[in-house]
Protein backbone atom coordinates (compact mmCIF):
# COMPACT_ATOMS: atom_id res chain seq x y z
CA UNK A 1 0.00 0.00 0.00
CA UNK A 2 1.49 3.30 -0.74
CA UNK A 3 0.51 6.71 -0.75
CA UNK A 4 -0.49 8.99 -3.48
CA UNK A 5 -2.74 11.29 -1.47
CA UNK A 6 -0.12 13.86 -1.22
CA UNK A 7 0.90 14.13 -5.00
CA UNK A 8 -1.51 17.47 -5.91
CA UNK A 9 -1.36 16.31 -9.42
CA UNK A 10 -5.05 15.98 -10.92
CA UNK A 11 -4.94 14.93 -14.33
CA UNK A 12 -7.38 16.51 -16.40
CA UNK A 13 -7.46 17.68 -20.46
CA UNK A 14 -8.05 20.67 -19.82
CA UNK A 15 -6.52 24.11 -21.28
CA UNK A 16 -4.11 25.04 -18.44
CA UNK A 17 -3.13 21.32 -18.62
CA UNK A 18 -1.85 21.49 -21.99
CA UNK A 19 -0.64 24.56 -21.50
CA UNK A 20 3.38 24.83 -21.39
CA UNK A 21 4.86 24.58 -17.76
CA UNK A 22 7.74 26.56 -18.04
CA UNK A 23 5.44 29.41 -19.15
CA UNK A 24 2.78 28.34 -16.67
CA UNK A 25 5.46 28.34 -13.84
CA UNK A 26 6.61 32.10 -14.71
CA UNK A 27 3.44 32.91 -15.06
CA UNK A 28 2.16 31.75 -11.82
CA UNK A 29 5.18 32.82 -10.35
CA UNK A 30 4.69 36.81 -12.17
CA UNK A 31 1.14 36.40 -10.74
CA UNK A 32 1.91 36.36 -7.19
CA UNK A 33 4.73 38.56 -7.48
CA UNK A 34 2.00 40.97 -8.88
CA UNK A 35 -0.23 40.54 -6.08
CA UNK A 36 2.62 41.11 -4.02
CA UNK A 37 3.30 44.59 -5.48
CA UNK A 38 -0.51 45.69 -5.72
CA UNK A 39 -1.05 48.18 -3.09
CA UNK A 40 -3.12 48.09 -0.03
CA UNK A 41 -6.74 48.77 -0.71
CA UNK A 42 -6.40 48.28 -4.57
CA UNK A 43 -10.03 46.66 -4.47
CA UNK A 44 -10.76 46.59 -8.15
CA UNK A 45 -7.18 45.30 -9.33
CA UNK A 46 -8.19 42.63 -6.59
CA UNK A 47 -11.58 41.76 -7.70
CA UNK A 48 -10.23 41.93 -11.85
CA UNK A 49 -7.45 39.12 -10.37
CA UNK A 50 -10.26 37.27 -8.56
CA UNK A 51 -11.80 36.77 -12.25
CA UNK A 52 -8.81 35.66 -13.57
CA UNK A 53 -7.97 33.79 -10.91
CA UNK A 54 -11.98 32.17 -10.96
CA UNK A 55 -11.30 31.70 -14.89
CA UNK A 56 -8.59 29.66 -14.49
CA UNK A 57 -10.04 27.33 -12.25
CA UNK A 58 -12.79 26.81 -14.26
CA UNK A 59 -10.87 26.37 -17.53
CA UNK A 60 -8.91 24.22 -15.50
CA UNK A 61 -12.08 21.74 -15.33
CA UNK A 62 -10.18 20.74 -11.77
CA UNK A 63 -13.80 22.49 -10.03
CA UNK A 64 -13.83 25.60 -8.44
CA UNK A 65 -14.56 24.15 -5.08
CA UNK A 66 -11.53 22.15 -5.00
CA UNK A 67 -9.36 24.77 -5.76
CA UNK A 68 -11.34 26.76 -2.68
CA UNK A 69 -10.93 23.87 -0.50
CA UNK A 70 -7.56 23.83 -0.70
CA UNK A 71 -6.85 27.49 -0.52
CA UNK A 72 -7.75 27.27 3.24
CA UNK A 73 -4.30 26.53 3.50
CA UNK A 74 -3.89 30.04 3.15
CA UNK A 75 -5.73 30.85 6.82
CA UNK A 76 -2.67 30.38 9.17
CA UNK A 77 -0.58 32.10 7.18
CA UNK A 78 -3.01 34.82 6.90
CA UNK A 79 -3.43 35.28 10.84
CA UNK A 80 0.64 36.95 10.73
CA UNK A 81 -0.90 39.91 9.60
CA UNK A 82 -3.13 40.24 12.14
CA UNK A 83 -1.68 42.05 14.51
CA UNK A 84 -1.33 44.64 12.08
CA UNK A 85 -4.98 45.76 12.71
CA UNK A 86 -3.47 46.86 15.88
CA UNK A 87 -0.22 48.04 15.07
CA UNK A 88 -1.50 50.53 12.43
CA UNK A 89 -1.61 54.26 13.23
CA UNK A 90 -5.38 56.08 12.20
CA UNK A 91 -8.52 56.23 12.40
CA UNK A 92 -9.70 54.18 15.26
CA UNK A 93 -12.70 51.90 15.21
CA UNK A 94 -12.93 51.54 18.51
CA UNK A 95 -10.99 51.14 21.99
CA UNK A 96 -11.16 48.38 24.56
CA UNK A 97 -8.81 48.83 27.58
CA UNK A 98 -7.44 45.71 28.83
CA UNK A 99 -5.92 46.78 32.10
CA UNK A 100 -2.70 48.67 31.33
CA UNK A 101 -2.97 48.73 27.76
CA UNK A 102 -5.88 50.11 25.18
CA UNK A 103 -6.56 47.80 22.31
CA UNK A 104 -7.56 50.18 19.64
CA UNK A 105 -7.66 48.60 15.90
CA UNK A 106 -7.69 51.13 13.53
CA UNK A 107 -9.76 51.72 9.50
CA UNK A 108 -5.89 51.54 8.17
CA UNK A 109 -4.63 48.63 9.46
CA UNK A 110 -8.21 46.82 8.86
CA UNK A 111 -7.37 48.11 5.03
CA UNK A 112 -4.25 46.37 4.89
CA UNK A 113 -4.78 43.44 7.06
CA UNK A 114 -8.00 42.74 4.49
CA UNK A 115 -5.94 43.06 1.47
CA UNK A 116 -2.72 40.94 2.66
CA UNK A 117 -5.67 38.16 3.27
CA UNK A 118 -7.11 38.68 0.22
CA UNK A 119 -3.71 38.37 -1.70
CA UNK A 120 -2.68 35.65 -0.29
CA UNK A 121 -5.79 33.58 -1.18
CA UNK A 122 -5.09 34.40 -4.55
CA UNK A 123 -1.65 33.73 -4.52
CA UNK A 124 -2.48 30.22 -3.02
CA UNK A 125 -4.85 29.38 -5.51
CA UNK A 126 -2.58 30.20 -8.28
CA UNK A 127 0.22 27.79 -6.99
CA UNK A 128 -2.86 25.33 -6.03
CA UNK A 129 -3.97 25.60 -9.87
CA UNK A 130 -0.32 25.31 -10.85
CA UNK A 131 0.39 22.29 -9.05
CA UNK A 132 -3.07 19.95 -9.65
CA UNK A 133 -2.27 20.77 -13.53
CA UNK A 134 1.34 20.28 -13.67
CA UNK A 135 3.07 16.88 -13.25
CA UNK A 136 6.07 17.50 -10.92
CA UNK A 137 8.55 16.02 -13.33
CA UNK A 138 7.22 19.00 -15.57
CA UNK A 139 7.30 21.30 -13.07
CA UNK A 140 11.03 20.38 -12.38
CA UNK A 141 11.97 20.55 -16.32
CA UNK A 142 9.97 23.90 -15.84
CA UNK A 143 12.43 25.22 -12.86
CA UNK A 144 15.23 24.50 -14.99
CA UNK A 145 14.33 26.25 -17.94
CA UNK A 146 13.14 29.39 -15.77
CA UNK A 147 16.57 29.50 -14.55
CA UNK A 148 16.38 28.15 -11.30
CA UNK A 149 19.73 26.68 -10.31
CA UNK A 150 20.38 23.01 -11.34
CA UNK A 151 21.53 21.92 -7.82
CA UNK A 152 18.59 23.25 -6.31
CA UNK A 153 16.13 21.96 -8.92
CA UNK A 154 17.71 18.25 -8.34
CA UNK A 155 17.46 18.46 -4.38
CA UNK A 156 13.49 19.37 -4.88
CA UNK A 157 13.31 16.53 -7.35
CA UNK A 158 14.99 13.91 -4.63
CA UNK A 159 12.87 15.69 -1.52
CA UNK A 160 9.73 15.03 -3.95
CA UNK A 161 11.02 11.36 -4.74
CA UNK A 162 11.67 10.26 -0.94
CA UNK A 163 8.50 12.23 0.59
CA UNK A 164 6.41 9.48 -0.48
CA UNK A 165 8.53 6.76 0.93
CA UNK A 166 9.11 8.60 4.04
CA UNK A 167 5.49 8.71 4.41
CA UNK A 168 5.07 4.90 3.64
CA UNK A 169 7.45 4.17 6.09
CA UNK A 170 5.60 6.40 8.52
CA UNK A 171 2.54 4.57 7.86
CA UNK A 172 4.01 1.14 8.26
CA UNK A 173 5.59 2.29 11.40
CA UNK A 174 2.36 3.21 12.84
CA UNK A 175 0.48 0.10 11.71
CA UNK A 176 3.28 -1.85 13.33
CA UNK A 177 2.28 0.26 16.81
CA UNK A 178 -1.31 -0.68 16.12
CA UNK A 179 -0.83 -3.90 15.54
CA UNK A 180 0.67 -4.62 19.44
CA UNK A 181 -1.31 -1.66 20.64
CA UNK A 182 -3.91 -4.61 22.75
CA UNK A 183 -6.09 -4.81 25.55
CA UNK A 184 -5.38 -7.14 28.83
CA UNK A 185 -8.49 -9.34 29.57
CA UNK A 186 -8.10 -7.89 33.40
CA UNK A 187 -10.63 -5.08 34.20
CA UNK A 188 -8.46 -3.44 36.49
CA UNK A 189 -5.54 -2.40 33.85
CA UNK A 190 -5.06 0.91 32.08
CA UNK A 191 -5.11 0.41 28.55
CA UNK A 192 -2.62 2.94 26.96
CA UNK A 193 -0.82 3.75 30.20
CA UNK A 194 -0.47 7.82 30.32
CA UNK A 195 0.20 10.32 27.59
CA UNK A 196 3.57 11.16 28.57
CA UNK A 197 4.88 7.01 27.95
CA UNK A 198 2.55 7.75 24.47
CA UNK A 199 4.54 10.52 23.73
CA UNK A 200 8.24 9.08 24.53
CA UNK A 201 7.08 6.14 22.43
CA UNK A 202 5.99 8.58 19.46
CA UNK A 203 9.35 10.57 20.56
CA UNK A 204 11.23 6.80 19.86
CA UNK A 205 9.48 6.67 16.23
CA UNK A 206 10.41 10.41 15.05
CA UNK A 207 14.60 9.51 16.47
CA UNK A 208 13.95 6.46 14.53
CA UNK A 209 12.41 7.68 11.07
CA UNK A 210 15.21 10.28 11.40
CA UNK A 211 17.81 8.01 11.58
CA UNK A 212 16.24 6.15 8.65
CA UNK A 213 16.18 9.06 6.56
CA UNK A 214 20.12 9.65 7.13
CA UNK A 215 21.13 6.12 6.16
CA UNK A 216 19.22 6.04 3.62
CA UNK A 217 20.54 8.93 2.06
CA UNK A 218 23.81 7.68 2.48
CA UNK A 219 23.10 4.61 0.54
CA UNK A 220 20.98 6.90 -2.00
CA UNK A 221 24.35 8.87 -2.43
CA UNK A 222 26.47 5.90 -2.81
CA UNK A 223 23.80 4.36 -5.05
CA UNK A 224 24.19 7.71 -7.35
CA UNK A 225 27.82 7.90 -7.12
CA UNK A 226 28.44 4.20 -8.33
CA UNK A 227 27.05 5.18 -11.06
CA UNK A 228 29.15 8.30 -12.15
CA UNK A 229 27.93 10.97 -9.93
CA UNK A 230 30.52 13.81 -9.70
CA UNK A 231 28.33 16.04 -7.35
CA UNK A 232 27.13 17.96 -10.31
CA UNK A 233 23.74 17.11 -11.84
CA UNK A 234 23.47 16.75 -15.34
CA UNK A 235 20.14 16.39 -17.35
CA UNK A 236 18.73 16.28 -21.08
CA UNK A 237 19.03 19.18 -23.43
CA UNK A 238 15.34 21.30 -22.87
CA UNK A 239 12.97 21.47 -24.69
CA UNK A 240 13.05 24.74 -27.10
CA UNK A 241 10.08 27.29 -26.12
CA UNK A 242 8.30 28.17 -29.26
CA UNK A 243 7.99 31.79 -30.44
CA UNK A 244 4.00 32.13 -30.12
CA UNK A 245 5.02 30.67 -26.09
CA UNK A 246 7.68 33.31 -25.92
CA UNK A 247 5.04 35.87 -27.55
CA UNK A 248 2.02 34.82 -25.00
CA UNK A 249 4.59 35.37 -21.95
CA UNK A 250 6.13 38.43 -23.22
CA UNK A 251 1.93 39.37 -23.23
CA UNK A 252 1.01 38.38 -19.96
CA UNK A 253 3.98 39.69 -18.42
CA UNK A 254 3.32 43.32 -20.00
CA UNK A 255 -0.04 42.88 -18.61
CA UNK A 256 0.83 42.55 -15.07
CA UNK A 257 3.23 45.26 -15.19
CA UNK A 258 1.07 47.31 -16.40
CA UNK A 259 -1.50 46.35 -13.76
CA UNK A 260 1.21 47.52 -11.01
CA UNK A 261 1.92 50.27 -12.88
CA UNK A 262 -2.20 51.43 -12.75
CA UNK A 263 -2.25 50.40 -9.41
CA UNK A 264 0.25 52.77 -8.34
CA UNK A 265 -0.70 55.51 -9.93
CA UNK A 266 -4.65 55.05 -8.85
CA UNK A 267 -3.95 54.05 -4.83
CA UNK A 268 -0.54 53.89 -4.41
CA UNK B 1 -15.56 -25.71 17.95
CA UNK B 2 -13.25 -23.19 18.54
CA UNK B 3 -10.73 -21.90 15.93
CA UNK B 4 -8.11 -19.69 16.41
CA UNK B 5 -8.69 -18.35 13.13
CA UNK B 6 -12.25 -18.31 11.12
CA UNK B 7 -12.08 -15.95 8.07
CA UNK B 8 -15.76 -16.41 6.49
CA UNK B 9 -16.19 -14.96 2.57
CA UNK B 10 -14.10 -12.15 3.11
CA UNK B 11 -13.61 -9.73 0.23
CA UNK B 12 -11.35 -6.51 -0.19
CA UNK B 13 -10.84 -3.89 -2.50
CA UNK B 14 -8.34 -1.28 -2.15
CA UNK B 15 -9.64 2.14 -2.25
CA UNK B 16 -8.10 2.42 -6.21
CA UNK B 17 -10.59 0.09 -7.12
CA UNK B 18 -7.99 -2.53 -7.07
CA UNK B 19 -9.65 -6.35 -5.69
CA UNK B 20 -7.15 -7.81 -3.38
CA UNK B 21 -9.22 -10.68 -2.09
CA UNK B 22 -12.14 -12.29 -3.10
CA UNK B 23 -14.48 -14.41 -1.05
CA UNK B 24 -11.90 -16.29 0.83
CA UNK B 25 -13.41 -18.86 3.55
CA UNK B 26 -10.60 -20.55 5.92
CA UNK B 27 -10.32 -21.76 9.46
CA UNK B 28 -6.94 -22.86 11.30
CA UNK B 29 -7.26 -25.05 14.52
CA UNK B 30 -5.38 -23.90 18.11
CA UNK B 31 -1.67 -25.08 17.78
CA UNK B 32 -1.69 -25.77 14.02
CA UNK B 33 0.68 -24.27 12.00
CA UNK B 34 0.09 -23.46 8.22
CA UNK B 35 2.04 -21.99 5.63
CA UNK B 36 -0.12 -19.08 3.40
CA UNK B 37 1.89 -19.27 0.14
CA UNK B 38 1.17 -17.84 -3.56
CA UNK B 39 3.01 -15.55 -5.90
CA UNK B 40 3.58 -11.55 -5.37
CA UNK B 41 0.69 -9.29 -5.55
CA UNK B 42 -1.87 -12.43 -4.35
CA UNK B 43 -3.34 -10.93 -1.89
CA UNK B 44 -1.41 -12.71 1.05
CA UNK B 45 -0.68 -9.44 2.84
CA UNK B 46 -3.50 -7.77 2.26
CA UNK B 47 -5.15 -10.94 4.11
CA UNK B 48 -2.90 -11.05 7.25
CA UNK B 49 -3.40 -7.41 7.65
CA UNK B 50 -7.55 -8.15 8.05
CA UNK B 51 -6.74 -11.03 10.85
CA UNK B 52 -6.18 -8.04 13.77
CA UNK B 53 -8.05 -5.47 12.14
CA UNK B 54 -6.05 -2.88 10.40
CA UNK B 55 -7.67 -3.61 7.35
CA UNK B 56 -11.30 -4.44 7.42
CA UNK B 57 -13.51 -5.67 4.34
CA UNK B 58 -16.43 -7.78 3.70
CA UNK B 59 -17.09 -10.47 5.34
CA UNK B 60 -16.50 -11.90 8.89
CA UNK B 61 -13.18 -12.59 10.37
CA UNK B 62 -13.12 -14.55 13.99
CA UNK B 63 -10.28 -14.65 15.81
CA UNK B 64 -9.60 -16.81 19.03
CA UNK B 65 -13.26 -16.94 19.37
CA UNK B 66 -13.87 -12.94 18.91
CA UNK B 67 -15.05 -11.02 15.93
CA UNK B 68 -12.67 -8.90 14.53
CA UNK B 69 -14.90 -5.35 14.74
CA UNK B 70 -13.73 -2.04 16.11
CA UNK B 71 -15.35 -3.24 19.54
CA UNK B 72 -13.11 -5.93 20.15
CA UNK B 73 -9.88 -4.61 18.20
CA UNK B 74 -7.90 -4.04 21.57
CA UNK B 75 -8.59 -7.85 22.96
CA UNK B 76 -7.62 -8.85 19.63
CA UNK B 77 -4.97 -7.42 19.20
CA UNK B 78 -3.23 -8.49 22.26
CA UNK B 79 -3.98 -12.29 20.82
CA UNK B 80 -2.94 -11.70 17.38
CA UNK B 81 0.62 -11.27 17.32
CA UNK B 82 1.31 -9.98 14.22
CA UNK B 83 5.07 -9.92 12.70
CA UNK B 84 5.75 -7.43 10.24
CA UNK B 85 8.00 -8.23 6.84
CA UNK B 86 10.70 -5.56 7.67
CA UNK B 87 12.05 -5.55 11.76
CA UNK B 88 12.30 -2.14 11.14
CA UNK B 89 8.82 -1.34 10.96
CA UNK B 90 8.22 -3.46 14.18
CA UNK B 91 11.64 -2.07 15.96
CA UNK B 92 10.74 1.89 16.68
CA UNK B 93 11.88 1.99 20.37
CA UNK B 94 15.16 2.91 20.97
CA UNK B 95 16.24 -0.36 23.08
CA UNK B 96 15.55 -3.74 22.33
CA UNK B 97 13.71 -3.82 25.88
CA UNK B 98 11.50 -0.65 24.89
CA UNK B 99 10.58 -2.05 21.91
CA UNK B 100 9.83 -5.99 23.87
CA UNK B 101 7.99 -3.82 27.02
CA UNK B 102 5.82 -2.05 24.65
CA UNK B 103 2.71 -4.58 24.29
CA UNK B 104 2.67 -4.97 27.77
CA UNK B 105 2.90 -1.34 29.06
CA UNK B 106 0.40 -0.35 26.50
CA UNK B 107 -2.11 -2.94 28.05
CA UNK B 108 -1.36 -1.40 31.48
CA UNK B 109 0.23 -4.42 33.14
CA UNK B 110 2.36 -3.93 36.32
CA UNK B 111 6.02 -3.20 35.91
CA UNK B 112 7.38 -6.27 37.57
CA UNK B 113 5.28 -8.79 35.14
CA UNK B 114 6.61 -6.38 32.26
CA UNK B 115 9.84 -7.15 33.51
CA UNK B 116 9.03 -10.57 33.67
CA UNK B 117 7.44 -11.37 29.99
CA UNK B 118 9.98 -9.44 28.57
CA UNK B 119 12.53 -11.59 29.87
CA UNK B 120 10.73 -14.66 28.80
CA UNK B 121 9.84 -12.77 25.29
CA UNK B 122 13.75 -12.87 24.84
CA UNK B 123 14.44 -15.82 25.59
CA UNK B 124 11.95 -17.38 23.78
CA UNK B 125 13.82 -16.43 21.10
CA UNK B 126 17.09 -17.14 22.39
CA UNK B 127 18.38 -13.46 22.88
CA UNK B 128 18.22 -12.81 26.26
CA UNK B 129 21.44 -10.68 26.92
CA UNK B 130 20.44 -8.08 24.32
CA UNK B 131 18.13 -6.47 26.20
CA UNK B 132 19.69 -3.01 26.74
CA UNK B 133 21.18 -3.41 22.78
CA UNK B 134 19.72 -0.67 20.44
CA UNK B 135 17.69 -2.26 17.73
CA UNK B 136 18.86 -0.13 14.90
CA UNK B 137 22.86 -1.44 15.41
CA UNK B 138 21.02 -5.52 15.30
CA UNK B 139 21.68 -7.56 12.35
CA UNK B 140 18.88 -8.62 10.01
CA UNK B 141 18.79 -12.16 12.18
CA UNK B 142 19.15 -10.91 15.38
CA UNK B 143 16.62 -7.70 14.43
CA UNK B 144 14.04 -10.55 12.97
CA UNK B 145 14.24 -12.59 16.52
CA UNK B 146 13.56 -9.17 18.40
CA UNK B 147 10.28 -8.53 16.49
CA UNK B 148 8.83 -12.05 17.09
CA UNK B 149 9.80 -11.04 21.09
CA UNK B 150 7.84 -7.82 20.64
CA UNK B 151 4.86 -10.07 20.05
CA UNK B 152 5.55 -12.74 22.20
CA UNK B 153 5.76 -10.77 24.99
CA UNK B 154 1.90 -10.06 24.75
CA UNK B 155 1.18 -13.66 24.87
CA UNK B 156 -0.73 -14.13 22.32
CA UNK B 157 -2.29 -16.97 21.10
CA UNK B 158 -1.73 -16.79 17.45
CA UNK B 159 1.33 -15.80 15.77
CA UNK B 160 0.92 -14.54 12.23
CA UNK B 161 4.50 -13.90 10.02
CA UNK B 162 5.16 -11.81 6.49
CA UNK B 163 7.82 -12.73 5.32
CA UNK B 164 9.46 -14.75 8.21
CA UNK B 165 12.98 -15.54 6.29
CA UNK B 166 12.89 -12.81 3.62
CA UNK B 167 16.64 -11.23 3.63
CA UNK B 168 18.19 -13.42 5.68
CA UNK B 169 21.26 -15.57 5.45
CA UNK B 170 21.28 -19.17 5.63
CA UNK B 171 22.53 -19.37 9.48
CA UNK B 172 19.92 -16.82 10.45
CA UNK B 173 17.06 -18.79 8.81
CA UNK B 174 18.07 -22.15 9.75
CA UNK B 175 17.90 -20.49 13.24
CA UNK B 176 14.53 -18.80 12.84
CA UNK B 177 12.79 -22.27 10.89
CA UNK B 178 14.66 -23.85 14.69
CA UNK B 179 12.37 -21.25 16.65
CA UNK B 180 9.28 -21.51 14.53
CA UNK B 181 9.48 -25.33 15.00
CA UNK B 182 10.28 -24.65 18.98
CA UNK B 183 7.45 -22.36 19.11
CA UNK B 184 3.97 -23.91 20.69
CA UNK B 185 1.22 -21.52 19.30
CA UNK B 186 -0.97 -21.11 16.48
CA UNK B 187 1.02 -19.62 13.15
CA UNK B 188 0.07 -18.23 10.02
CA UNK B 189 2.86 -17.65 7.91
CA UNK B 190 3.16 -16.01 4.65
CA UNK B 191 6.06 -16.70 2.70
CA UNK B 192 7.62 -18.04 -0.27
CA UNK B 193 10.54 -19.99 1.11
CA UNK B 194 9.13 -23.26 0.42
CA UNK B 195 12.07 -25.48 2.06
CA UNK B 196 10.97 -23.91 4.96
CA UNK B 197 7.23 -24.51 4.29
CA UNK B 198 7.91 -28.27 4.01
CA UNK B 199 10.05 -28.04 7.87
CA UNK B 200 7.46 -26.26 9.68
CA UNK B 201 3.89 -25.48 8.55
CA UNK B 202 2.18 -29.34 7.92
CA UNK B 203 -0.70 -27.37 5.77
CA UNK B 204 -0.26 -24.83 3.12
CA UNK B 205 -3.19 -23.01 1.57
CA UNK B 206 -2.27 -21.27 -1.95
CA UNK B 207 -3.52 -17.87 -2.70
CA UNK B 208 -3.49 -16.40 -5.50
CA UNK B 209 -5.52 -13.03 -7.76
CA UNK B 210 -7.79 -12.74 -4.27
CA UNK B 211 -8.55 -16.49 -3.66
CA UNK B 212 -7.52 -19.30 -2.26
CA UNK B 213 -6.80 -22.10 -4.96
CA UNK B 214 -5.84 -24.76 -2.71
CA UNK B 215 -5.79 -25.81 1.01
CA UNK B 216 -4.65 -28.81 2.31
CA UNK B 217 -1.43 -31.16 3.56
CA UNK B 218 1.49 -29.37 2.59
CA UNK B 219 3.19 -32.93 1.40
CA UNK B 220 0.49 -33.58 -1.21
CA UNK B 221 0.57 -29.98 -2.54
CA UNK B 222 3.80 -29.73 -2.57
CA UNK B 223 3.96 -33.05 -4.68
CA UNK B 224 0.99 -31.39 -7.24
CA UNK B 225 3.86 -29.90 -9.73
CA UNK B 226 1.25 -28.86 -12.09
CA UNK B 227 -0.51 -26.73 -9.33
CA UNK B 228 2.42 -25.16 -7.97
CA UNK B 229 3.40 -23.89 -11.51
CA UNK B 230 -0.12 -22.85 -12.42
CA UNK B 231 0.48 -20.27 -9.18
CA UNK B 232 4.24 -19.25 -9.89
CA UNK B 233 5.59 -21.38 -7.34
CA UNK B 234 8.10 -24.38 -6.91
CA UNK B 235 8.28 -27.23 -5.50
CA UNK B 236 10.57 -27.56 -2.63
Amino acid sequence: MHVHFLDPYRPRSSLIHKFDPSLKLVLTVGFILTCTLIPTGAWPIYILFFALVLSADVLSELGVGYVFKRSVLALPFVLAALPLILTVHGKTIFSLPIGPWVLSPSYPGLERFISIAIKSWLSMQTAILLAASTPFPDLLVAMRSAGVPRLLVSIFGLMWRYLFVLVDETMRLVRARAARSGKSDRPEAKTGRHLAWRARVTGGMAGNLLLRAFERSDRIYMAMVSRGYDGESRSLPLPAVRPAEWAALFASLSVLGILIFVAYSLWG
Amino acid sequence: MHHSIEVENLSYTYPDGTIALRDVSLSIEPSEKVALVGPNGAGKSTLILHLNGILSGEGKVHVCSQEVVKENLGRVRSCVGLVFQSPDDQLFSPTVFDDVAFGPLYQGLPSVEVQQRVNEALEAVHMAGYKHRVSHHLSAGEKKRIAIATVLSMRPEVLILDEPTGGLDPRSRRSLIHLLNELPLTMLASTHDMRMVREVFPRMIILDEGSVVADGPTELLMNDTSLLEAHGLEKA
